[in-house]
């Protein structure tokens, strides 16, 4: 018969995580725990250069003395930093040659998760050049010697320390200093891969350029580092996808991105997030902490996306720092919590230039018990004038025990900026249902077309793969079955 | 087509209907005509489906089929198609996309092959036209942003699209001025065949200018309590209804 709230409500829960296996790969560990040994073992296991090392510890000094962050409406059991471990690398530590030196249960995995290396390698009409970190190591970077061509360095974050270290000592932690947050200060002291990009002066980059993240071994934390700077004139998309393995215990994942466009350059950066976001009476998933931030130059535009249906506890803010005269901001999200899923996502806009633009489009959908929450501060600095922000959030609701909140914060120092926010919450409705279970449109379907169509103005901005990625995903959070 | 006996159905412990008949033949026209609160738009829902209301006795047979067995989807895949008094907005899901769909489900359901594109858009500009609708609103959001006119064209087109055996207009002439009236009557009219129906509910004889009706029914109270040929419409809009509750309360 038809829908039901309580029908709905029963779909969802019994909905799984589709990606919650575990490659059986050997891999080289460091003891649980977190002192300046182990820190010097990672330093050492990845032949950092001295300043690196220093840098590390210098992190991990300050971290010491930070108390984590409670300020998010997340309730959880915070971490024990002792029972952590810290690295974690397939055993085959030596650099891969080619491809066919890849692990193939690694290339199983890769598969599995719909990213083919060795298709878009055969396949040249397929624009997306790919990084894989598993759990801590970048393990193979695609297009290499193609975007070589061009000046594009597109690597593992660890192969830039040793290749590219003036670039990594000028940009690293311009834009989130060790200093910024609890997490960020453990991610500098810790961090064991991640990816590296440069963009040269005046080049738009011909392809999608993405990361894959996947935490593999129980009990390690990934930290990774993503540095994407995009010199004067330049271009760049970057696509970033994660998943995680089903276990009881959350894992911990605190990453540090950062983006900075250089004059009249534009960085777009996309995410979907589909970390394992525990089982449906709250139990395991991955915490995902993260600090996400770019910094915009004269003319510049730095544009986030973000699809995130994944994590327990998800606590993140791609901001923009729009710093240059006529820079340009944007923040595109959808957030999907379900079951005890909790999320505390939004975005900081902090505007320092003239001219200054920034646009914000938020759009959660909070399903079963879940807490979903839009934090967002615009900031207008003194010398901004003329600066303006639109700001909309959206809340979709499909059950009567799930929550939404929104927590928008204004902050203006100049009399000319213009500020809009707009803000609607809404239940799904059962008349919507019913009219296209009139039109012969299965209840699934009907409710995969109404939360598609609620997100539509955040799906847009996604590349188009990624967007069928998208709302494949949006489907699976959200049904029983697809169809 | 489709054949009702004694239809007992309520709403929150309430019975609306009680013990309605009705029978409708292919190639057939019936207008349901009455006084607000008589059940009319109940009877559409609970034809099409909706959950809300509880059959307490009675038994629908839609060409063969036991209705009241069927789910919604699967009552409007048979071939019912509701044209709805309130048509619904889903922001950010075009006309387009929702009714191939639509068009697709149905399609599955009979076993049949997926509409290609190139087809569908055929049938999108064929059909439109029927009801003169703006070929821009094809491609807009499903009814968001519409005017009242706009949306019970859409309905239409929807039912054109579709291709019902039979279509239950629900006051589809509530809120129409003259002009609109009689593109969307064009448009029923020309859809018209031998093999499907229509039961046009409505409160005015002034639709009934346009699709002229082979019987008109008064429902009152939960119940068919008078039909007649097409002139008992206008002797309706004449005299009013109060002739009519009388007769049926001497009784």
């Amino acid at each position: 018969m038809g829908y039901t709230e309580n029908e709905l409500a029963k779909d969802l829960e019994n909905q799984e995580y589709k990606f919650g296996f575990v490659t059986n790969i050997d891999s080289d560990k460091a003891p649980k725990g977190l002192d300046e040994s182990i820190i010097r073992f990672i330093s050492a296991k990845k032949n950092e250069p001295e300043w690196m090392l220093e840098y590390r510890l210098k992190a991990f000094a300050i971290w010491k003395e930070m108390t984590e962050p409670s300020w998010a409406h997340v309730h959880y059991t915070k971490p024990d930093f002792q029972d952590i471990t810290y690295y974690s690398a397939p055993k085959q530590t030596k650099k891969y040659e080619s491809w066919d030196d890849v692990d193939p249960e690694m290339k199983a995995t890769m598969a599995k998760l719909g990213i083919s290396l060795e298709e878009q390698q055969r396949l040249t009409g397929t624009n997306v050049a790919v990084d894989f970190v598993m759990d801590s190591v970048s393990v193979a970077t695609s297009f290499k010697a193609k975007l070589g061509e061009l000046g594009i360095i597109f690597c593992s974050f660890s192969e830039a320390v040793q290749e590219h270290p003036e670039l990594v000592r000028k940009y690293m932690g311009s834009v989130v200093p060790m200093t910024d947050n609890f997490y960020a200060a453990l991610n500098c002291a810790v961090f064991t891969d991640g990816s590296f990009c440069y963009i040269p002066k005046g080049v738009k980059c011909p392809m999608e350029l993405s990361t894959y993240f996947r935490i593999n071994e129980g009990g390690t934390g990934q930290f990774e580092r993503t540095l994407v700077v995009a010199d004067q004139g330049s271009y760049v998309s970057y696509l970033e996808g994660c998943t995680a393995p089903q276990r009881d215990e959350n894992q911990l994942h605190a990453a540090v991105v950062e983006l900075i466009a250089l004059d009249d350059a534009e960085i777009k950066y996309s995410t979907v997030q589909n970390w394992y976001p525990g089982d449906k009476e709250g139990k395991g998933g991955v915490f995902n902490f993260v600090t996400k931030r770019g910094i915009c130059e004269r003319n510049a535009k730095i544009s986030w996306t973000q699809v995130e249906t994944g994590s327990a506890v998800t606590w993140k803010y791609p901001s923009c720092i729009l710093k240059g005269d006529n820079s340009i901001g944007e923040f595109y999200s959808v957030a999907v919590t379900n079951n005890y899923q909790q999320a505390d996502t939004g975005t900081k806009m902090v505007h320092l230039g003239r001219n200054t633009k920034s646009t914000i489009i938020s759009k959660g959908i909070s399903a079963g018990k879940s807490q979903n929450s839009y934090r967002g501060l615009v900031q207008i600095h003194k010398n901004a004038a003329n600066a303006r922000n639109f700001s909309q959030c959206d809340s979709l609701l499909m059950t009567d025990e799930c929550g939404a909140h929104t927590f928008p914060y204004i902050e203006c120092k100049n009399s000319s900026a213009k500020i809009e926010h707009e803000a609607t919450t809404s239940k799904i409705g059962e008349d919507q249902i019913f009219y296209c279970l009139q039109r012969g449109i299965s209840e699934e379907k009907a409710i995969s077309l109404i939360v598609n169509g609620y997100c539509k103005e955040v799906l847009n901005q996604l590349p188009m793969e990624f967007a069928v990625e998208a709302q494949k995903l949006l489907a699976i959070s959200l049904e029983g079955s697809v169809g | 087509m489709i054949t009702i006996k004694n239809l007992h159905a309520s709403i929150d412990g309430k019975e609306i209907l009680k013990g309605l008949n009705l029978e409708v033949k292919a190639g057939e026209v019936h207008a349901i005509m009455g006084p607000n609160g008589a059940g009319k738009s109940t009877l559409a829902s609970v034809l099409a489906g909706r959950e809300e209301y509880e059959i307490t006795e009675g038994s629908v047979d839609f060409d063969g089929q036991d209705l009241l067995e069927l789910s919604t989807e699967d009552r409007a895949r048979e071939g019912l198609f509701l044209a709805f008094q309130y048509p619904i907005e889903i922001p950010g899901v075009s006309n387009v996309n929702f009714l191939r769909t639509s068009l697709n489900e149905i399609r599955d359901y009979k076993g049949e092959e997926q509409i290609s594109a190139k087809d569908f858009m055929a049938l999108v500009r064929e059909k439109s036209a029927l009801v003169e609708l703006d070929a821009k609103l094809a491609s807009r959001s499903v009814n968001e942003g519409f005017s009242g006119g706009e949306k019970k064209r859409n309905e239409i087109f929807q039912m054109a699209m579709l291709n019902p055996k039979l279509s239950i207009l629900d006051e589809t002439d509530s809120g129409l001025d003259i002009d609109a009236l009689r593109i969307v009557a064009n448009g029923v009219n020309k859809l018209k065949t031998a093999e499907n129906a229509t039961i046009v509910i409505t409160h005015y004889q002034r639709l009934l200018d346009y699709i002229v009706p082979d019987v008109v029914h008064v429902l009152y109270n939960g119940k068919i309590v008078k039909s007649g040929p097409k002139e008992l419409a206008l002797e309706l809009e004449e005299k009013g209804y109060d002739w009519i509750k009388a007769e049926v309360d001497a009784q």
